[in-house]
């Protein structure tokens, strides 16, 4: 299977197709519903952000809290469609990348396709599984958040489908064994 | 009169919650293992190959099947003979949920206020109740534990009795249909059938207490949920929504009486991972 090394290359973003799977390393930051609209609002502010959105990729994750020994609990993607409003404007300021479950937006795709960004697409209520493929976990911001708080994850071969690549090709409009 | 502590009520649910939140009932896994044989796309099968590994992983190492460990709804049936001590029978619910989701290491996933606060409870509670009073001196508890992936792609509608089963049938596919990908298919598809708009969307809920490999005991709602299955699965969403022919493992229809001028429908979407737990004090 296609191993992937983050950061991506503009060049390895163009070869990534819709529909693949990959086996994804490197530094991934975690958010959902409520740290998006803290951040959104920064960038409204035009604040700092508490970490660098510059080839970021950010993955829709509120993990069950880590057993002690454990790096993370259960860690499956949540539904990326809530997050849509925020991609454009997110792309705009560096994003390049986003982990998630379910379709996306015109408006996201159109935005993946502009910046030659990816979405890649985890199994949804694999949450147990995919845990094994994140390492290391450390907080960045909105602690009081808990779950949804933002945090910075090393991932380690971590199972993803491409599911919209810089062509705006998708996963999900694919039909059985399409390829 | 039978003297009963809550104390036990909230034992019981207590472990019950990190029961279900790692195991998925036997009838489910059956379900997920026969729609694993029926898919042929290397998509759809890798998608079930995926979700059968997860449940062996989050069983044997006791970690949640999703990190959605959902919000809790209790159905307690109070025996008319039981008496309660050691205070409310609701208290000690949320007792045992809150111990329940803390212990086990389960996510907080409930906040106070849906509009303006959201702020995280942190222990999950409160729990949704409901009480039934019946004959005996025994109590009934059965909970489920939701998650909201698929609760946000539930829906209800108000039909007229003239829409009859077509319509009934139009609206559940139509939900199905919109859930799509992002409600983690393959699900199971509660529908509630009569009452008003608030018992429909409930027996909708109840509905899918009842483990997969069951059907409804009245032979013509047992053929409206199996035709519902097979036109689901003819939707070709499939397993993710990779497309395939896993787009749902069973349609579980609750119907109750309604009044003359109406047909409610109710369609509770839940997804694979449907957890429930039924014990008896």
């Amino acid at each position: 299977m296609k191993k992937l090394q983050l950061p991506l290359s503009e060049a390895e973003r163009e070869e990534l197709k819709a529909g693949e799977p990959v086996l994804l390393s490197g530094i991934v930051y975690t958010a959902r519903d409520a740290a998006h609209k803290r951040l959104f609002e920064m960038l409204d502010e035009g604040r700092e952000l508490p970490f660098d959105l510059k080839d970021a990729v950010i993955y829709y994750v509120g993990p069950t809290p880590a057993r002690p020994g454990q790096v993370i609990g259960s860690a499956g993607p949540t539904t990326s469609s809530r997050m849509d409003p925020y991609v454009p404007k997110m792309m705009e300021n560096g994003m390049i990348g986003m982990i998630g479950k379910g379709r996306r937006s015109e408006k996201v795709k159109e935005a993946v396709v502009r910046h030659k960004g990816f979405y890649l697409v985890a199994a949804g209520g694999a949450g147990a599984l995919l845990s094994h493929s994140i390492i290391k976990r450390e907080p960045v911001a909105f602690e009081d958040l808990l779950s949804e708080a933002v945090t910075r994850i090393t991932v380690k071969d971590f199972p993803c489908f491409v599911g919209i690549d810089c062509r705006g090709d998708d996963i999900y409009d694919l039909k059985e064994d399409d390829e | 009169m039978r003297e009963i502590s809550v104390r036990e009520i909230e034992e019981r649910i207590a472990e019950a919650c990190g029961e279900i939140a790692v195991r998925y009932s036997p009838d489910l896994i059956k379900a997920l293992q026969k729609g694993r044989t029926q898919e042929t796309g290397f998509r759809s099968v890798t998608a079930m190959d995926i979700l059968l590994q997860n449940a062996e992983t989050a069983a044997s190492q006791n970690i949640p099947i999703c990190q959605d460990t959902g919000l809790v709804i209790v159905w307690l049936k109070i025996g008319s003979e039981v008496h309660f001590t050691d205070g409310l029978p609701s208290e000690a619910v949320n007792r045992g949920v809150a111990r329940g989701y803390t212990e086990c290491y389960l996510r907080a996933s409930s906040v106070t206020d849906p509009l303006y606060e959201r702020k995280n409870t942190k222990d999950n509670t409160p729990a949704v109740i409901y009480t039934e009073i019946v004959e005996g001196d025994q109590v009934e508890i059965e909970m489920m534990a939701k998650g909201f992936g698929s609760e946000n792609k539930s829906a209800l509608k108000m039909l007229t009795p003239a829409d009859g089963e077509k319509g009934v049938k139009d609206f559940v596919l139509e939900t199905i249909r919109n859930a799509g990908p992002n409600a983690c298919p393959p699900f199971v598809v509660g529908v509630g059938i009569g009452g008003t708009f608030d018992s429909c969307a409930v027996n909708a809920k109840r509905a899918l207490l009842r483990p997969v490999s069951e059907s409804n005991s009245d032979p013509r709602y047992k053929k409206l949920e199996d035709d519902l299955l097979t036109e689901a699965n003819q939707l070709g969403i499939g397993p993710l929504g990779f497309h395939g022919r896993t787009t749902a493992l069973k349609v579980q229809v609750e119907y109750a009486p309604t009044h003359i001028a109406g047909l409610p429908v109710a369609v509770n979407m839940c997804c694979h991972v449907c957890r429930h737990a039924r014990m008896v004090i």
